[in-house]
């Protein structure tokens, strides 16, 4: 007790309080420390501690499929794995390598240049930086990636894409175009509607553990979009019946190419868009621009005597002719100027429904000069001439038609039969829409439409009925397309036979036949557009040539719909169910 | 006073621990969820190579030369075909060989 009070004496009273300083000071830096690192400095500290937990997950976005009208698949993606590499990381034995490059398909010189970082080949390109991401093979199967991932070798890594299958092949390859090696559109509805298709890619922030399991979702900071899938108008029934038949035509005569177009006259739908010689989309390396363009939209020719309805609707619906006015076609030629228009075979006068169903071009020049040059240009624009006729399809052409104040009278005269204009097949086929629905015109889609587009009417309901009555007798016997029959069925069409243009003038023996038709005529529900360039197999009349196309693809479509029928079985000469010789739709 | 503190104070330990027990929980069902999602995902992708599959399988080119050499099919004689039209625009059924109706309609 005395040494306790001893001891307080001896201690003064300011060493305490210096004590007692010394701790709130220490306690005061730690609340400034505190405060700072959790006022000021507390957005770093966050981010650096989320860092070690917290990952950004990307989420991939599938591309939209596409689909035919009955939602059978003609384009999907599925994923592949793709294998990459960081050439720093890379520790291989040699073995290891030669095993790699067995799996991928790769010779080991090659190989060991992308391990070296020099992705360029060749050698000059020697001097490239050394890169830190090298793709060693793109789009592996799944069986080859699991391959590499057992070799186990530090700095080879996979990547998951996507890559694009054509189940149908060549059958549908102009429709739908294809994507590059990063799953953007380059042709054809894959390009059209990229957007729609390719869908946007998210990325969501998540908390992972200690075993990468994701054990909490933060945010989302964009959610994936996918892409829509893509139901096209197209029926691949009739798209494969029109691929054949087509095909078997083209090589049957020997011809350089050739195309059809066959469209749903109540709606304006593409039902099948064929076009020859084709390619194998699933195929990247052999693929050149000829094989791949889409001829009958974005090509254009000269559509010869398959114009001439239209040059006889304008004359009917001006009211100068009726079907039975007689024109004098004798002596086979009629000159205007300098020029000399010729027909194929001489014929003596003629009524207007015989020069549709000889297809005489005096008689349709004659027609024509009765006319003033804007009824004639009215009418063509009218049916689509010079104009896009709406499908969207990237590198559609509008066609040419010169404006009638240029027309000279033998052009007017020629443009009746169709040259010196020039027109797509897609527009062809378009503008015999208006004989078939009764004078009304409607866009075409390659698109499946929900509702019915809205329909301009480009000639009256009298005139239409009046020019299809003609263009029943082009089918009929002493017509230029008794082949064009199908049994069971009333057809309408037309013929066209037109010299090549070469030059500044015409080939003398390249020839484009062509024929458009529909049925059935007492009800029109399909029109068929068929196109053969340079049959050479000496062969060249639209009749004798494209008709026979038309008679099958359309009765193969009548009879898969289950079409009524308009006609007396049996009315065909010529019968229809050809076995097909060849059919490698190989895929 | 000194009870209800101590009651208190026990349950907020209670809570506590609730707390712990039911995070542990949630973060047990996200990785199950997770997992299933990664599962639709892949069926997803499956699914995809299945239809692929079948539209391979399924090309009109194979099923026609399946069914014509294969299984010797091929389409009827057009006279062997009977056409029985549902509602005819004259009101009444009439077979194909009627050759006036048809051919007037």
């Amino acid at each position: 007790m005395k040494a306790n009070q001893k001891l307080l004496v001896i201690l003064p009273a300011q060493r305490s309080r210096l004590l007692v300083g010394l701790l709130l000071l220490g306690f005061a830096g730690l609340a400034g420390r505190a405060a700072y690192l959790q006022g000021m400095h507390n957005g770093f500290l966050q981010q650096k501690g989320e860092s070690r937990y917290g990952r950004v997950l990307e989420m991939n976005a599938n591309r939209g499929m596409i689909t035919d009208r009955y939602g059978k698949p003609l384009a999907i993606s599925t994923p592949v794995e793709s294998v990459w590499l960081s050439p720093q990381d890379v520790v291989a034995t040699p073995e290891q390598l030669s095993r790699l490059a067995d799996l991928i398909d790769m010779d080991a010189d090659e190989l060991h240049k992308r391990l070296d970082g020099l992705a360029g080949t060749s050698q000059g390109s020697r001097a490239t930086s050394r890169r830190d991401f090298v793709y060693l093979k793109r789009h592996l199967s799944p069986a080859v990636a699991a391959g590499i991932v057992e070799l186990k070798i530090p700095g080879i890594f996979l990547k998951r894409e996507y890559r694009r299958y054509y189940p149908a092949g060549d059958l549908t390859s102009h429709v739908l175009g294809f994507t590059d090696l990063d799953d953007r559109g380059q042709e054809g509805i894959e390009l059209a509607w990229q957007d729609e298709l390719a869908g946007k890619p998210g990325s969501r922030r998540v908390i992972k553990d200690r075993k990468g399991h994701i054990i909490e979702d933060v945010e989302s900071i964009r959610a994936p979009k996918p892409g829509q899938n893509i139901a096209l108008s197209i029926d691949s029934k009739i798209q494969y019946l029109a691929y054949r038949e087509l095909k078997q035509a083209v090589e049957a005569n020997k011809a350089k190419a050739g195309g059809l177009v066959a469209l749903d006259v109540k709606t304006g739908e593409v039902l099948a868009l064929v076009n020859l010689p084709t390619y194998n989309p699933n195929n990247r390396s052999n693929r050149n621009s000829a094989q791949s363009r889409n001829r009958a939209v974005t090509d254009m020719f000269e559509p010869g005597s398959t114009l001439k309805p239209f040059t006889v609707a304008a004359a009917l619906e001006a009211g100068r002719i009726t079907p039975d006015t007689v024109f004098q076609t004798a002596p086979g030629s009629f000159s205007i100027g300098k020029a000399t228009i010729r027909d194929a075979h001489r014929t003596e006068a003629l009524t207007v429904t015989q020069v549709i169903q000889k297809s005489s071009n005096v008689g349709s020049a004659k027609i024509a000069l009765s006319l003033p040059p804007q009824t004639l240009w009215e009418m063509l624009n009218g049916a689509g001439f010079g104009e896009l006729p709406g499908s969207g399809f990237p590198g559609e052409v509008s066609g040419k038609l010169r404006p009638y104040k240029t027309w000279r009278p033998i052009e007017q005269a020629t443009m009746s039969y169709g040259h010196g204009i020039a027109v797509s097949l897609m527009q062809l086929a378009r503008a015999y829409m208006i004989f078939a629905a009764e004078g009304e015109i409607k866009p075409v889609s390659l698109l499946k439409l929900d509702s019915d587009p809205v329909s301009k009417r480009a000639i009256s309901r009298d005139t239409a009925l009046a020019v299809s009555r003609m263009l029943e007798m082009v089918a009929q016997p002493g017509g230029t397309a008794p082949r064009a029959q199908v049994n069971g069925y009333r057809v309408a069409g037309k013929t066209g036979t037109a010299h090549k243009l070469e030059g500044r003038g015409y080939a003398k023996n390249r020839y484009l036949s062509t024929f458009v038709g529909y049925a059935p005529v007492s009800n029109p529900r399909y029109v068929i557009a068929v196109m053969l360039d340079e049959p050479s197999a000496g062969q060249y009349y639209g009749g004798t040539v494209a008709a026979p196309v038309f008679s099958r693809v359309m009765h193969g479509i009548l009879h898969m719909q289950n079409v009524p029928q308009d006609a007396p079985g049996g009315n065909a000469t010529s019968l229809t169910a050809a076995p097909p010789k060849d059919n490698k739709g190989d895929v | 006073m000194i009870r209800i503190n101590i009651l208190l104070t026990l349950i907020l330990v209670a809570c506590a621990l609730g707390v712990v027990t039911s995070q542990h929980k949630a973060r047990k069902l996200f990785v199950e969820l997770e997992k299933e999602q990664q599962l639709a995902r892949q069926l997803a992708e499956e699914w995809g190579q299945l239809q692929l599959e079948q539209s391979t399988w399924a090309t009109h080119a194979r099923i026609e030369k399946i069914a014509t050499e294969q299984l010797r099919m091929r389409l009827p004689d057009p006279k062997l075909i009977q056409t029985i039209p549902l509602n005819h625009p004259a009101g009444e059924p009439v077979d194909s060989t009627d050759s006036k109706e048809a051919s007037k309609s």
